[in-house]
Parts: C-alpha cells; sequence; structure tokens
C-alpha cells in the first residue's frame, strides 16, 4: 500500500476551478492547474476541509458502499460515538444499536465501548512514562499524519496506543468468532465512520502494520435509513440491550472527550485545524509547557465534526452531553488478560514532504530564488495563479511546476511592455 | 548565485501577538531544506527566546539570519538598555522582566540560558543605554 494513500478524491466533471479549495486546504496540497484543482497526495492530510468548502461538491471522500454486508458471511457495526450524536431527543443508546441489527448487521459492537479501554490503557501508560509527557493524542488520524509530515520534533510525544476502533474491531472479531465458530476472513468488521481519514488510517495505519477493520461506510449514508428503523424499534419497543459503555466512552465523540477520560485536568484540548496547527506550533518551540495530555481533533467540535456526519457539529455535541447525563462513567474494565496488542507496534517517522531539494546547497539556492520571487509577485495572494499565496507560486516555481507567467499580475506587466515596444515600431 | 541565504526581520517593541513569526519563518525554511528536527528545533527555540527577549527588554530590533550548508547564523540586534551583568542574566531563573511581562508567562529568566544551551556559539555584546547584540550559531552539520 502507498504510504501516501489519501481518502479525498477530486470528481473532476463538478469542478470548477475556483480557488476556494486551495485557500482552505491547511497544508497548502492543492493547486488550481488547467482550470481543475489537483491534490498533492504527500501533503493532504486528510482532514477534509476542501471537501466541507467545495461550492461544487467536487471534492469527494473514498469509503466503502453499503454493499459491503454483502462479501461476508457475518458482519458487526462498529459505530462511532459520534453517531449518536446525530439523532433528536435520543435516550437509550440501545436503540440505535438494535436499528443497526435490523439495518443488516448481525452484531453490534461499541466504539465507545473500546475507547474505555483505551482510556484506561492511556491512564497506566501515562503514569508509567512520566519523563516523555505531555503525550499527544493519536486518535485523530489527520493529526498523527499532520505531525509525520510536519512537526518531526513532536513524533515522540505521540500516544502509542490504537485507536478505539482499531481496538474494537480486534475485540469485536474475537467475539464473533468465539459466537459464531467462522473463520476470521469470513467476519466482516465495518466502522460507522464520521470522516474519511479513517479510511486511509484503515488501509495504511500509522504506527501498527494492519488493521482489524474490514470496512468503512459513512453515516450520512446509513442516517436515513437508521431513522426510520429507529422509530420502528421504539414504536414495538424491540429493544435489545446491546450498550457496552458509558460516560467515558461516549465523551470521545467530542473535543476533550479523550482527555475527559484520563482523570486528569492538566490537559489541553484543542479542535479545527488551523487551531491544532498553532498549538502544535506552539509545543515544537517549547511556548508549552507542563501538560500530561494534549487532544487534537482536525475537524471543529470532534469527531461529531467529521464531514462525513449529518448534525450540526456543536449541536451534537449537546446532544452527546445529554445522552449521557444519567450513564455510569465506564462500563468496561481491563481484566487482565482481555486486552492484547493495544500498544503501536511500528515506529512513525517523519516524512519530509516539503523539503525542496535532496541536497542542502541546492536547498538553499532554492530558497533564496522563492525569496526573490516573493519580491516580484505583488503579495496579493489572489489565488488567481492557481496557488494559495503568492509564496507558494515561488516554490511551485522554484520546484518547476509552475511558470512566473501564472501570475497574472506579472503577465500583465510584460504585455504592457509588450505593447510599449511594437507601439514604438509603428512609430 | 550566492552560496548562502541571507534573512532579515524586524520584531516590534511589546508585541507579544507578533513574536515568533520570525522564528517559525526560519523553522519552516529549514524544513524545506530538509534539516535534521533536532537542528530545527535548538533553532526554534533559541531564536524565540531571542525574539521574545527584545519584545520584553529591547524595545524590539532587528534579527538576521543566515543560512548555509554548514550552519545556521543568527545576529539579534536591539537599541535596548543593555544589559548591566551579563553573568548574572546568564543565570537560569534570573530575570528583570516586569510583573507586567510575567502574567503573560514570560519572564521566567530562562531567555539567555536557553539561547546558550539550544545554539553551539553564542555571543553577547551590550552597552549600556546603547543596545545588545546577540550572535548564535548552530550548527548543520
Amino acid at each position: 500500500m502507498d504510504k501516501f494513500f489519501t481518502a479525498v478524491r477530486l470528481q473532476e466533471d463538478l469542478c470548477k476551478g475556483c480557488i476556494n479549495c486551495i485557500k482552505r486546504c491547511p497544508t497548502q496540497a492543492i493547486r488550481v492547474r488547467k482550470g481543475k484543482a489537483v491534490i498533492t497526495k504527500e501533503f493532504c492530510i486528510d482532514c477534509g476541509e476542501c471537501i466541507r468548502i467545495c461550492p461544487h461538491h467536487a471534492k469527494l471522500a473514498v469509503y466503502d458502499p453499503l454493499s459491503i454486508l454483502e462479501d461476508y458471511e457475518y458482519t458487526v457495526a462498529l459505530p462511532a460515538p459520534a453517531l449518536y450524536g446525530q439523532f433528536n431527543n435520543l435516550e437509550d443508546v440501545n436503540i440505535v444499536l438494535t436499528a443497526l441489527k435490523k439495518f443488516g448487521f448481525h452484531d453490534v459492537y461499541e466504539v465507545s465501548g473500546a475507547a474505555e479501554l483505551v482510556s484506561e490503557l492511556s491512564r497506566k501508560y501515562l503514569e508509567e512514562q512520566e519523563q516523555k509527557m505531555p503525550f499527544i493524542s493519536t486518535a485523530c488520524p489527520s493529526v498523527v499524519r499532520l505531525i509525520r509530515v510536519r512537526f518531526p520534533g513532536l513524533l515522540e510525544h505521540l500516544l502509542p496506543i490504537k485507536a478505539p476502533v482499531d481496538l474494537a474491531a480486534a475485540l469485536a472479531r474475537e467475539k464473533a468468532v468465539k459466537e459464531t465458530g467462522l473463520p476470521a476472513e469470513k467476519i466482516g468488521i465495518i466502522f460507522i465512520s464520521p470522516c474519511p481519514a479513517k479510511v486511509s488510517a484503515v488501509k495504511n495505519p500509522l504506527g501498527y502494520s494492519k488493521s482489524e477493520v474490514d470496512g468503512v461506510i459513512a453515516i450520512k449514508d446509513i442516517y436515513p435509513r437508521l431513522i426510520s428503523l429507529m422509530k420502528e424499534v421504539e414504536e414495538k419497543q424491540q429493544i435489545e440491550n446491546l450498550a457496552i459503555s458509558g460516560k467515558i466512552g461516549i465523551s470521545w465523540g467530542g473535543t476533550g472527550g479523550e482527555a475527559g477520560g484520563l482523570l486528569t485536568d492538566n490537559y489541553l484540548a484543542a479542535d479545527g485545524i488551523e487551531n491544532v496547527i498553532r498549538v502544535l506550533e506552539d509545543l515544537e518551540d517549547q511556548k508549552i509547557s507542563s501538560l500530561e495530555f494534549i487532544e487534537l481533533n482536525a475537524c471543529n467540535g470532534g469527531c461529531v465534526g467529521g464531514v462525513l456526519t449529518v448534525e450540526n457539529p456543536f449541536v451534537a455535541k449537546v446532544k452527546l452531553i445529554r445522552l449521557r447525563k444519567y450513564m455510569p462513567v465506564a462500563c468496561n474494565h481491563l481484566d487482565g488478560s482481555e486486552v492484547k496488542h493495544w500498544e503501536w507496534n511500528r515506529e512513525v517517522n517523519y516524512e519530509p514532504v516539503f523539503k525542496l531539494s535532496e541536497d542542502l546547497q541546492e536547498s538553499i539556492t532554492m530558497l533564496a530564488k522563492v525569496e526573490e520571487l516573493c519580491e516580484k509577485f505583488p503579495g496579493l495572494d489572489c489565488g488567481s495563479c492557481g496557488a494559495p499565496t503568492c509564496k507558494a507560486l515561488a516554490e511551485d516555481v522554484v520546484r518547476g511546476v509552475a511558470g512566473e507567467q501564472d501570475c497574472i499580475h506579472i503577465l500583465r506587466q510584460y504585455i504592457h511592455r509588450l505593447s510599449d515596444e511594437i507601439s514604438k515600431f509603428d512609430n | 548565485m550566492s552560496k548562502n541565504i541571507q534573512l532579515n526581520y524586524q520584531v516590534s517593541a511589546e508585541d507579544f501577538t507578533r513574536a515568533g513569526e520570525a522564528s517559525s519563518d526560519v523553522k519552516s525554511k529549514l524544513k524545506q531544506m530538509g534539516v535534521n528536527p533536532e537542528i530545527i528545533r535548538k533553532v526554534a527555540i533559541a531564536m524565540y527566546e531571542g525574539e521574545i527577549n527584545m519584545v520584553i527588554h529591547a524595545q524590539g530590533g532587528a534579527i538576521q539570519v543566515t543560512l548555509s550548508p554548514e550552519e545556521v547564523h543568527m545576529v539579534l540586534k536591539d537599541k535596548g538598555p543593555g544589559i548591566p551583568d551579563i553573568e548574572l542574566a546568564m543565570q537560569a531563573g534570573y530575570s528583570t522582566a516586569p510583573d507586567k511581562v510575567r502574567s503573560l508567562g514570560f519572564g521566567a529568566g530562562m531567555g539567555l540560558p536557553n539561547m546558550k544551551k539550544y545554539s553551539d556559539v553564542m555571543n553577547i555584546e551590550t552597552e549600556l543605554g546603547i543596545g545588545t547584540t546577540v550572535t548564535m550559531t548552530v550548527k548543520i552539520q
């Protein structure tokens, strides 16, 4: 698998070549060339900002179709905690879980259940590895990816514990094998995801070699049918008792939930990719000290703000808070042998994708050229050239993928000069 | 084309919101050069401390950075009050920062000690009432 796999794609016929996405992309991974957006996948961190902003809906996320359920003899749904924030007046998560079984899944396994185990594992880990503080959460794949390409100095602070969904997948498969007697590969573990970043994380995990998740479907795809199934379940009073999590697990769906589960108040929780970058910059410069834990989520509001969700993230967050009100603190606890392979088994390495050249001297020469070009460009960052800023265009020119005259202001000057020359001939 | 690249930054007085812009720019350039992350960290911290010092103590100043394949050379020049006792100023925890600055979380007296710690060569020239020039070098190779 390509190590720079990303789940964001362009549907070319819908792209009008407007510059909304290039302006919004936090890693400047997008350019408009020949009237169409082009994504450099090495720079893309799967945050989904371009999907959100595109007025023509030309940006898509790849994930699995609902028909993936037919590929397996037995399927288990892994609902993300963010799913519960999508519904009005939900009082019992068992309604959602029962409806998922009616939807076509043979069983359900709450990601929030595994989240409670991750919280407990994290608490122990933090206690044992105090000297490496602060730890940075690794639950958001976009954040891990961002750190991998842009904040090499912070890699050592990543909390090397699998995300709840991956732990949930392993536990769900184990349970299904035991209950059905089927071979593991005939069991499909399907994540119901709020975001496309998880698709990439499944195909190409960072920190461990293989994900136990077999498929990723979008919350927004199952939402309409799920709503009517939930109504049916409630009316007929067919609610099964399937929930396995409490407050701590459910809270992971919104910002601060993971940190809250660590039972410390010495933490920072930031969400929204621009804010996340600012925190990482400060952390890199050692401006933030004496914290135990840093929770970062690429989406506003946390996972409830994912691009594959339906509800407004802030409304969804309130719904989660209401839902968990009468729940026990946690329903899942570690009891010895039950959880295996929860720790990362592969190092996450720095990928210097923004490097200009392999050779230091050449990079310096190129940087000097960039500075020189920046002086020449108007500094309007108008985006007409297809690059988000004048500096980005300068870098593209130096990298050899754009020309100076892609800048319409430079081009205009050039045409003026040319017409002056021609008029001289006329006289 | 010259072998090195020279970058010039102005640091404005008492503007905490903008302090860090220069070191942040140098940091991104070093990443584009593909410099070892540990070295980038040293430069970023040393330079940021210098920037903050200029904001707190010296009513701003100018920073000149030279990038070469061998080293990062930084010259931080201000027209501030000067440092009366360099040895004392170099002691960890010693600070003359006013309360207003300390209430912002700065002024812990680690500026100069950190600059020394994270740079390979550091030199301070100071004259009371005239200003201070700090030069720092961090080796790349």
